[in-house]
């Protein structure tokens, strides 16, 4: 059984500002396991960024307002100090973030940003910051680590960059590695060849993934668990056979309908979700996902939907619809042209 | 007489699309050139949406935006509605300019943040002066409203939309002059998957509604699938293959297209699993000096030693299919002999006589 390495407890991250509170998160509570891979899903907003920010505490915006516990390892992260936090970044848990061309320093070589982080942790002599350098750029498949660690990011190609990023978070050998979209700016081959890296790069150093991303086929390879936000709160969670082959909300199915698919046959219209996601200020009565769902009924109103396990172990969902009905309707919304044909 | 009788939409004849690199500060000298576009010849047909699919850096936007002059020809012609614009003035496009429209990349960008929505969407009106001031508002309104945004949005400024509704504003900038062709530039790259979905609706209804022809490109195989009649798959800055949509996804006869579509992720963990997935390794080349022969041949998994040397015509393999390589896939013999050499749309440095002889074996 593997160790629980990261549990966060009815975390709320809200902002001030001067139209009222925005809460980007409200109240989630997840885990993640030693070497384990979950994929958080969900639209822009809906604070999938946000809950992993608040993990790794990079949140330097004043007016935030946290509430619940995040504990890493059996310790609370919220009550640790900034110099402490920082011996957590790097070593314990690492971040790469969606675009590589702004989280890297332009100015630096990539060679002397790979070494700042290991002197920064570590009590290395000269010469073997460098050559721990090299060594992590040819993990990363950087071919010819050792003239390329003398360039500049911009002497990278956007896959190449997002590589240095991930040799950078895999310096430290950390435990977590949180990948904030990594791939969503990047051509479907250079997508590929990352994920790829991702999975291998678990495989050696067993380090547990959360890989957030808004697209469910990223996740379909990759992930064991996967976690649904809509809305700044989770509202499907299940491991990968769950959530793709007995999706049990709504917004899900809305997610895979959207997805214009290679292995199926062309559909006439893709099935998009209707509206915008809500005002995180003002969330709708009941369910905040009820103005764009299209099984909504009284209760949905009524009645804020709480999420439990209703299917089986570890599978839950915040949907009011009874598991016959849901099961009965979703072929319509996923696929509505195979679901007449059937 | 129908219009599908009157032969393309558009038609591009060994375009080209270089772009110096200079050195020097009081003296510039031209050190080399990024051979962006190189020798492409295809045509768009009336009503049609053609898919121009690739990795960054392959040419696919440069391509867009020499189609309808933003930028202009090195060497080769662009026949638009059976008149030569490839060396209009600027002047000599204006008119044109109603006819061929684009929607960009990046919905925050191509937005001017201080004007509002009705300016916006109202200025290809204003510039071509069409109607009054009443008339264009009341025309601007009624746009918005066929992009599924509404009239009041009107006096807003962009930034108080989202990525989704800015290219829903897009879109009503392009169709304001009821174009006949829109350059469709990555329109939904940007965009969630769910709001993709919304605006790839939104332009199949306005196809029909309008009347448009499109030319979409993008780099997402399951986008493109889903909107194109026909496909062209370019790589550093050529047509390597050309077909039929669905023809494409089913028989890819180019390996870098295998490659492309394997690439894909598919929502659905088991057949995920299951599928074999040609990782490509490395990056495109550099267009400044690309490959010879192939410029595919680095990263392909078949490639022999005339891949090195010989460039690949574009061979039609009857239905529309074209595909450039000395080792195609997915073709048996008998098509093989039938095939022949596209001289027309061939690039001027394939060569002619370098008709692929047999199907694809694993070199490596």
């Amino acid at each position: 059984m593997a160790e629980r390495l990261l549990a966060v407890r009815d975390l709320k991250v809200s902002f001030r500002t001067e139209d009222g509170i925005v809460r980007a998160v409200d109240g989630i509570s997840f885990t993640v396991d030693e070497g384990e891979v979950v994929g958080i899903v969900g639209e822009s907003g809906s604070g999938k960024s946000v809950t992993m920010m608040s993990v790794m505490r990079l949140i330097t915006d004043p007016n935030v307002i946290y509430e619940g516990s995040i504990v890493y390892k059996g310790r609370d992260l919220m009550g640790v100090s900034r110099d402490a936090m920082r011996e957590v970044r790097g070593e314990e848990i690492a971040m790469i973030f969606q675009d590589p061309m702004t989280s890297l320093n332009p100015v630096y070589t990539v060679g002397w940003q790979i070494e700042e982080q290991l002197n920064e942790h570590y009590d290395l002599k000269k010469g073997q910051a460098r050559r721990r350098a090299i060594e992590l750029l040819t993990q990363v498949g950087i071919p010819r680590p050792e003239q390329r660690i003398d360039d500049y990011p911009h002497q990278f190609s956007g896959g190449m960059r997002q590589r240095v990023m991930i040799a950078l978070a895999l310096s430290c050998n950390p435990d977590l590695l949180i990948a904030d979209e990594p791939t969503t700016a990047l051509d479907v081959t250079i997508q590929a060849q990352i994920l790829e890296l991702i999975k291998n790069l678990r495989r050696e150093f067993g380090s547990a993934v959360v890989l957030i991303t808004h697209d469910l086929g990223v996740v379909a390879d990759i992930a064991d668990r996967i976690l649904v936000m809509y809305a700044g709160r989770i509202v499907e969670e299940g491991n990968k056979e769950q959530i793709f082959y007995d999706p049990q909300h709504p917004y899900t199915w809305g997610l895979l309908g959207s997805i214009a698919r290679l292995d199926r046959p062309k559909a006439r219209r893709l099935t998009a979700i209707a509206g915008q996601p809500p005002s995180l200020i003002n969330r709708p009565q009941g369910c905040s996902f009820r103005p764009r769902c299209p099984q909504a009924f009284e209760r949905c109103r009524a009645e804020d939907p709480q999420l439990t396990a209703k299917v089986g172990e570890g599978h839950l969902d915040a949907c009011h619809l009874s598991v016959e009905d849901k099961r009965a309707r979703r072929d319509a919304t996923i696929n509505p042209e195979l679901a007449e044909t059937a | 007489m129908s219009s599908r009788d009157r032969g393309p939409l558009l038609e591009a004849q060994h375009v080209v699309k270089y772009f110096p690199i200079k050195r020097g500060i009081l003296i510039q000298r031209e050190v080399a050139q990024v051979h962006a576009v190189d020798d492409v010849s295809l045509e768009v047909q009336r009503g049609e949406t053609l898919g121009l699919v690739g990795e960054s850096g392959c040419g696919k936007s440069t391509l867009g935006r020499c189609f309808v002059r933003l930028l202009p020809l090195t060497r080769g012609e662009i026949i638009f509605d059976g008149q030569d614009i490839s060396n209009l003035t600027r002047r000599g496009m204006r008119p044109l300019r109603r006819e061929l429209q684009i929607v960009f990349q990046d919905p925050y960008a191509s937005l001017n943040p201080r004007k509002r929505v009705g300016q916006i969407v109202g200025a290809p009106l204003a510039i071509h002066g069409i109607g009054d001031r009443r008339e264009r508002k009341q025309q601007v309104q009624e746009l918005l409203g066929k992009v599924g945004l509404s009239p009041e949005h009107y006096n807003r400024f962009p930034h108080e939309f989202s990525g989704g509704q800015r290219q829903r504003i897009g879109v009503a900038r392009a169709l304001a002059l009821r174009p006949k062709l829109v350059i469709a530039d990555e329109p939904v790259s940007a965009l969630d998957v769910s709001i993709q979905a919304q605006v790839i609706n939104l332009l199949a209804d306005l196809q029909e509604d309008f009347d448009l022809t499109y030319v979409f490109i993008a780099h997402d195989l399951g986008v493109v699938r889903h909107v194109s009649d026909r496909i062209a798959v370019m790589y550093l800055g050529k047509i390597v293959e050309l077909s039929p949509a669905e023809e494409l996804y089913e028989r890819p006869i180019m390996p870098y297209t295998e490659a492309l579509l394997s690439a894909v992720p598919i929502p659905d963990p088991r057949e995920s699993a299951a599928r074999e997935r040609i990782v490509l390794e490395g990056d495109v080349p550099s267009p400044i000096n690309p490959p010879s022969g192939c410029r595919f041949h680095p990263r392909c998994r078949y490639a022999t030693d005339i891949c090195t040397q010989l460039e690949p015509p574009l061979v039609d393999y009857g239905n529309g299919h074209l595909a450039a390589c000395h080792h195609p896939l997915n073709v048996d013999n008998e098509t093989l002999a039938r095939a022949t050499v596209d001289e027309r749309r061939s690039p001027a440095g394939a060569h002619e006589a370098a008709k692929p002889i047999q199907p694809a074996q694993r070199a490596r």
